[in-house]
């Protein structure tokens, strides 16, 4: 690379985890400050916006539990492709894996008939079934096939929700819903506990939590954790370790659309409580996930922050909405941008750069 | 042939410039240098590329450099494209010292190349490819009228057709690779390099390049053409310079040498030491490859009924120049490509066409000539590329989970065995240099006392004490009982190292020698293709 005169840019070797943290603290302080000029744009000070939302977010009861609600469904996703991203498989489809989850889980809540106590576990296997098995097809016809990873997961969403629209405009219509286009409200034993007064269904979170700690250690502990770094770290040399790549992949793909299953599952049971639009389940979690795992730098447990992280600014979207009566789509363009910050400090974390001192 | 070019060839045949110390007097009383490198050296992490080369350039000749892989040869023509810088030495454009901090100061000096891998943009056209980073015309539109009949022009001069308004992706290799030609034409080379130009290319594609290349020089081009391969330095070069490991070994006119001589310059004339090796037992037959055939990574013969035997307890060097199919023999052998017809046997049990993990745990120890991007994962540490194939087996695992710390006793114990210098067992292998990444990579392999270990150019860019040290690890294996095939390209190497070696030639074997007697001359003429008549050396 060429640098101009002032500038010294040296290639560094291995960034630390310090540098890591760093570069991404800035990123994230960067896409701050240049969100900011949309919010001065509406003729609001950014200062007293950005004091606003995590006012909101933060410092009310209220508040607090609509962040823990908002990160349930960015930490599982998020868990599911820090795994998929360390096999490097380029999942882009949590989005729709979470609303095949919600499918799964509402069908048998609504159909399965089975005893009450029976129904929220089943629910939960349903859910994470129906995530993994959305996501094993684009991973099996990237392996049989060589298909782009990219594209398949991303149109898969699509596929999905027009499934989940067909669904509550069609054969799950519920016959009670006056004409409106949801499914029947889901019975009692097949609604998720709330912590009182909120909308926290704690089981899912118990769920991700736990999920964050199993696959941490899956990665770093066991055989299968291990094949997948060296495939996703260098594919050759895997090929020569004589590793399984097919199975890796499609076990990683397992995982990350099982846990996306979930998160769908926990929408729908915990939420809504019954099955309907595919934009009110999701909001876009699977998407926002992409840039949790990234920030988490492909981590689990790291995701719990950075999970945490994006239910503040997502609460923070309501109080945006409410409090200064600006659009909620101002969220997405703050998400975008963090990942916009995300990605191009990449490259900074593997150079440095000084002044040149003349 | 231009008369004026002929009268050049007489002096040049004068003497050999092997010595640039002494030039010739002759090549002072004319500016006949196109371009002169003096003392070059380059040096990468734990490896010398270029070690004071010296190389002089005429007008209107075709040069090759001829050299093994990792010889030097690329390195040496990206310094004199801009992309590296020398870390000593000096160049010298029609005897004035130039810099070329960039491939963009190369081409203002009038210098193209053509690389091996071509840098043509696939969803352009021909013409939107070769005007692309010039600045032409005014305003941002460029004139494409001018390019098009300029570059007809050219085509046309020069035996080089190929449609303008063509997308790049639509076109064959060789029509990509004119493509480049005209590139450095359009911007007026006057020194063309081209980096193996004929690794791409059919036979026709080939005597049409060497033709078009002919018809260059006599217009005045000067042309550097970079190979392994004999046959074509014989065919289209004027002079040619042979390089072994980063320093030229010789320069000579192409009229006054033969394919042995060069093969043999190549790979090393002089056997500087025999190794200190025990007497050879005659062990029994451990690995048998019977008639194997196999096809490369582009459809093409690479393996045509290649039969031999390693015994126990012995080295069976594998020789040839590079490309002949010793890469696709390691494969097979590893289970990391099919075998389209044949068989392979270790210690009498079927292995042919297996998963590289039968292989492995069948005794078979591979030391890939990729060492970087196939034998490592170079950001894991130096603890878990320890155990990239043992990771499925006790002490390393119970069960499903991994055992860090037998990982850890096992990765300082082999640290300190293999003398692998490093800061700790939890350092990133992609932190070490050449020489430790081999010592890791032999102190895997040869971690379950393998019975046969597939060595792949294991000594290739590392320095003379690594070089040393991995000769000494594999002559204790084979003094273990264990077979080595050794492929390398490297004539000193194998017959320092064999006890017995066959020689491979596009994908046959020319003959077995007994590594003791064979002589330099017959092996030269071997990996030349001429097939050895009597059995028994």
């Amino acid at each position: 690379m060429r640098s101009p005169r002032w500038l010294e840019i040296e290639r560094r070797p291995l960034p630390s985890g310090r540098t890591i943290f760093l570069v991404s603290v800035a990123a994230i302080l960067g896409a701050l400050v240049v969100a900011g000029l949309f919010f001065a744009a509406y003729g609001v000070s950014p200062v007293r916006a950005y004091a606003e939302i995590f006012q909101g977010a933060l410092g009310s009861w209220l508040g607090l539990t609509e962040t823990v609600r908002r990160a349930i469904p960015l930490l599982l996703c998020g868990i599911g492709l820090s795994i998929a991203f360390r096999a490097l498989f380029w999942n882009i489809g949590a989005e729709g894996q979470l609303l095949m989850g919600a499918i799964g889980a509402a069908g048998v809540a609504l159909f399965s008939g089975l005893p009450g106590p029976l129904l929220i576990p089943a629910m939960f296997v349903a859910g994470f079934l129906a995530g993994a098995l959305w996501a094993l097809i684009p991973a099996a016809l990237k392996a049989k096939l060589g298909l782009n990873d990219v594209i398949t997961t991303l149109m898969m969403n699509y596929i999905a929700i027009y499934v989940v629209e067909w669904l509550i405009h069609g054969p799950w219509k519920g016959p009670t819903m006056r004409g409106f286009a949801y499914t029947d409200r889901f019975p009692p034993a097949a609604q998720l506990p709330t912590i009182a007064g909120t909308r926290i269904h704690w089981p899912t979170l118990l769920v991700g939590l736990l999920a964050a700690v199993l696959v941490f250690l899956l990665i770093a502990r066991t055989k299968r954790g291990f094949e997948i770094r060296v495939v996703g770290e260098n594919p050759h040399a895997a090929r020569y370790a004589g590793i399984n790549q097919v199975r890796t992949i499609l076990f990683a793909m397992l995982i990350s659309g099982g846990l996306a299953g979930i998160a769908g599952m926990g929408e729908v049971a915990g939420i809504h409580l019954r099955l309907l639009s595919p934009t009110q389940i999701s909001m876009g979690y699977g998407y926002t996930a992409i840039i949790v795992a990234w920030l988490a730098r492909r981590n689990p447990l790291a995701v719990i922050l950075t999970a945490a992280f994006f239910g503040i600014i997502m609460a923070g979207g309501d109080v945006i909405k409410v409090t200064l009566r600006l659009p909620f789509q101002l969220i997405n363009v703050f998400n975008g941008l963090i990942l916009f910050f995300l990605i191009g400090s990449e490259i900074l974390m593997h150079y440095r750069i000084r002044l040149r001192r003349r | 042939m231009s008369p004026g070019y002929l009268s050049l060839l007489a002096i040049a045949e004068e003497g050999v410039t092997g010595h640039p110390g002494q030039r010739s007097r002759l090549l002072d009383t004319r500016p006949q240098d196109v371009i002169e490198l003096r003392g070059i050296v380059k040096r990468f992490p734990g490896v010398v590329a270029n070690d004071g080369i010296d190389l002089s350039i005429r007008r209107g000749e075709i040069h090759c450099l001829l050299g093994e892989n990792g010889a030097g040869k690329t390195t040496l023509m990206r310094i004199l494209y801009g992309l590296y810088q020398p870390d000593e030495g000096e160049i010298r454009l029609f005897g004035k010292p130039v810099t070329f901090p960039s491939p963009r100061a190369a081409l203002d000096h009038r210098i193209g190349m053509v690389h091996q891998h071509f840098r043509l943009v696939p969803t352009l056209s021909v013409e939107e490819n070769v005007v692309l980073g010039l600045k032409e015309g005014r305003g941002p539109f460029p004139r494409f009228r001018q390019t098009r009949k300029k570059l007809r022009a050219l085509a046309e001069a020069y035996g080089l057709p190929v449609d303008p308004q063509a997308r790049v992706w639509q076109l064959a290799v060789g029509e990509q690779q004119r493509v480049e030609i005209l590139k450095a034409l359009y911007r007026e080379a006057d020194l063309l390099i081209m980096d193996e130009p004929t690794s791409v290319l059919t036979p026709q594609e080939v005597d049409a390049l060497f033709e078009t290349l002919r018809t260059l020089v006599d217009d005045g081009l000067t042309i550097v053409f970079i190979t392994h391969k004999l046959d074509e330095v014989m065919k289209v070069s004027d002079r040619v310079t042979v390089l072994r490991r980063g320093k030229v070994v010789a320069t000579l006119n192409t009229s006054e040498t033969d394919k042995p001589t060069l093969a043999r310059l190549m790979v090393g004339r002089e056997v500087v030491f025999r190794l200190e090796k025990r007497p050879h037992e005659e062990g029994v037959p451990l690995l048998e490859v019977d008639d194997v055939h196999a096809v490369n990574d582009r459809g093409l013969p690479a393996l045509r009924g290649v039969s031999f035997t390693v015994r126990s307890g012995e080295v069976l060097g594998v020789a040839g120049v590079s490309g002949n199919g010793q890469a696709e023999l390691a494969e097979v052998l590893t289970g990391l490509r099919r075998a389209t017809r044949g068989r392979i046997a270790l210690d009498g049990s079927d292995l042919t066409n297996r998963s590289a993990r039968a292989a492995a745990d069948a005794g078979i120890a591979h030391v890939p000539a990729e060492r970087i991007t196939m034998g490592t994962v170079p950001n894991m540490s130096i603890q878990e590329n320890l155990i990239l194939k043992s990771y499925r087996h006790r002490p390393f695992s119970h069960g499903i989970l991994l055992d860090e710390r037998a990982a850890a006793r096992h990765a300082a114990q082999a640290v300190a065995d293999f003398r692998i210098a490093a800061p700790s067992v939890d350092t990133k292998t992609k932190l070490l240099s050449g020489g430790n990444i081999q010592r890791l990579v032999l102190a895997r392999e040869l971690s379950g006392e393998p019975r046969l270990v597939v060595a792949a150019h294991p000594t290739y860019g590392l320095d003379v004490g690594a070089t040393e040290q991995v000769r000494e690890i594999l002559l204790a294996q084979r003094d273990r009982g264990a077979g080595i095939l050794l492929i390398s390209e490297d004539l000193e190497e194998i017959l320092s190292l064999s006890d017995r070696l066959i020689v491979l030639f596009q994908g046959q074997v020319m003959g077995t020698l007994d590594a003791e007697t064979a002589q330099v001359e017959e092996v030269g003429l071997m990996m030349a293709g001429s097939r050895k008549e009597a059995p028994g050396a």
